[in-house]
């Protein structure tokens, strides 16, 4: 007890400090356990939700540079205020329950929607001492929690009891159901290149090199299907406007459509941090050790708390690199059509997730003796090859393709001329 | 009482009360929602009993997919989402009875087992329950053959649904 410690470890300080605390005011220990973990968890809620605050400015700034405009530039410097008054509007909103709606399935929805992200914090190792739990089927956690979204999906688009809204549930729920699959079987690469699910024990095991240099096909696999999982652009068939209005949440208002919103823009900057985490080494930041920057025999020591903070930012930066590249995407494609959408998961990413997915399970194995800069080297040549080849069986079909619908696609006018 | 007891009886509750609703609510979607509830419940008591990987293969299969099927089926099947008629059948005190007898049958031989009253003991240090629940379904001595015979039964349904749904070319 004592500043040491507290600079050596701050969050095993506090909450050791807390635990004596409650303990003093002669509370049974386990009770005491029990409040400091909720006191824990209440602040990790409360930094996820201002910080999805923080976002709202962020994606509005950067759709309008992407669209060549402003943005918010009213109150506040760079309009940084504006997401408050955007949420006192919300919360001031006439609240609206459509007639025939399931009240209490209708009420239950959006909430359920911002949980099913925000347990997604629980096991997001923000650094290295910085985490909610470290759970050893960390990875699984991730796709039940994607469950749980698709359930607050499904029961919003019924319980508003309109045609708009249930269409863009089906289209969802299709959409998350089929993009789950090559989402798993990627989020399997990094699992056997780090030989644990626990998402610190793979952040760890990137100590010495990044998995994207392994696998920089998975990481695509995986941010496109993540992408299509938050049911962004290009496959945001789910809230389609010119079909389908606003799709789900058509029937929301006020602060119950804020949650939706809210927790879409949380849900992007999670898988952001999730990318971070499985493929960009997560909180590592290079030539730093857990006492310091070691370059070569050449030392500089730093105190505890200096290294948990220098890799939290390193996470949050990461993670923000992975948003916006979600973002860029989101306001540069066009959407596509949900049989394009079926087509892409099933006849492509599929099958080339799955051979990727042997392909590094047998590799791993061969190359395990070998020295490091073999390993990635092998790694890094198997993820080119398969690329390769999937490009030149995709441009075989496209040029069969082209061949088939040649006929057909001349214009009138030459067909009589013949 | 101890945390874990708490939990395991709130659990228990939840479980017991949707489970209830899932057989008595008259509209389809709440039962199914209900079911939803029930399966989260044994999700809990999975991960009360430090079985992480199971708690949240629960979530994944029963909640991610089952459960969405059966909305799915309920939702493109049916026009009137509410059923009518009678819940009950007129001989209900039948299976009531049945269902009693069984109930008193396995309370008295879970407490006829040895041990019941005893805590389980910590897993020790250094013992990873998923690494050896991973070995035990690959491992000869283990479970192999269950699991493989199961990922066959998985294959051939489906191969069979590729049949049913594959348009014939005239």
């Amino acid at each position: 007890m004592s500043l040491q410690d507290f600079l050596a470890d701050p969050i095993l300080f506090i909450s050791n400090w807390l635990q004596g605390l409650l303990v003093g005011w002669k509370l049974p220990s386990g009770l005491a356990t029990v409040i400091v973990f909720l006191i824990g968890i209440l602040a990790l809620v409360i930094f996820a939700m201002l910080f999805d605050i923080f976002l709202v400015w962020v994606e509005r700034k950067v759709v309008a540079r992407f669209q060549d405009r402003l943005g918010p530039n009213r109150i506040g410097p760079f309009g940084l205020i504006q997401p408050f008054a955007d949420i006192i509007k919300l919360v001031i909103k006439e609240d609206i329950t459509p007639d025939g709606a399931d009240k209490v399935v209708y009420n239950i929805a959006p909430v359920l929607a911002a949980v099913s992200v925000i347990i997604l914090w629980a096991v997001l190792p923000l650094s290295s001492k910085i985490f909610g739990v470290d759970l050893n089927v960390a990875v699984l956690y991730l796709v039940a929690a994607g469950a749980l979204g698709t359930l607050a999906i499904i029961m919003a688009g019924w319980s508003s009891n309109n045609k708009y809204a249930l269409l863009g549930a089906y289209r969802m729920v299709a959409n998350m159901v089929s993009y789950e699959i090559p989402m798993v079987v990627t989020l399997l690469i990094p699992t056997i290149l780090a030989d644990t699910m626990s998402l610190n024990g793979i952040t760890q095991s990137q100590e010495t090199i990044w998995y994207v240099f392994l696998s920089p096909l998975g990481m695509l696999i995986f941010l496109i299907s993540s992408i299509a999982e938050l049911g962004r652009s290009p496959f945001d068939l789910n809230e389609a406007e010119s079909e389908i209005v606003a799709g789900f949440h058509i029937e929301y208002s006020g602060m119950k459509f804020g949650w939706f919103y809210a927790s879409e823009l949380l849900h992007a900057f999670t898988f952001g941090g999730f990318v971070g985490i499985l493929f960009f080494g997560g909180w590592q930041v290079p030539f730093l050790m857990a006492d310091g920057f070691h370059f070569g025999s050449f030392v500089v020591a730093l105190p505890g708390i200096g290294v948990i903070l220098l890799q939290a930012v390193a996470f949050m930066v990461k993670a923000m690199i992975g948003y916006w590249v979600i973002m860029w995407v989101k306001y540069s494609m066009p959407r596509i059509r949900i049989d394009q959408m079926l087509a892409f998961n099933w006849k492509f990413l599929t099958p080339l997730s799955l051979v990727l997915l042997s392909a590094t399970a047998v590799l791993t194995k061969l190359l395990s003796g070998f020295p490091l800069w073999i390993f990635g080297v092998g790694m890094f040549l198997s993820n080119l090859l398969i690329g390769w080849i999937t490009i030149e069986i995709l441009r075989f079909y496209a040029h069969r393709q082209r061949r088939l619908e040649e006929p057909l696609a001349q214009p009138a006018s030459v067909a009589a001329r013949r | 009482m101890h945390p874990d007891q708490i939990i395991f009886f709130l659990c228990a509750a939840l479980i017991l009360i949707s489970a209830l609703f899932v057989v008595i609510s008259r509209n389809l979607i709440h039962a199914a929602l209900w079911l939803v509830a029930a399966l989260f419940g044994v999700a809990v008591l999975f991960a009360l009993l430090n079985a992480n990987f199971l708690a949240v293969v629960q979530v994944v299969v029963y909640i991610g997919a089952i459960a969405i099927l059966f909305l799915f089926a309920v939702m493109l099947t049916r026009k009137d989402i509410r059923d009518r008629g009678p819940q009950m059948r007129r001989s209900w005190w039948i299976p009531a009875l049945l269902g009693l007898l069984i109930l008193a049958g396995l309370v008295y031989l879970i407490f006829a087992q040895p041990g019941i009253d005893r805590t389980a003991a910590a897993i020790p240090a250094g013992v990873d329950p998923l690494r050896a629940l991973g070995k035990a379904l690959v491992s000869p001595g283990g479970y192999v053959l269950p699991f493989e015979v199961s990922s066959i039964l998985l294959l051939a349904a489906l191969v069979g649904a590729v049949y049913v749904a594959i348009t014939k070319k005239s």
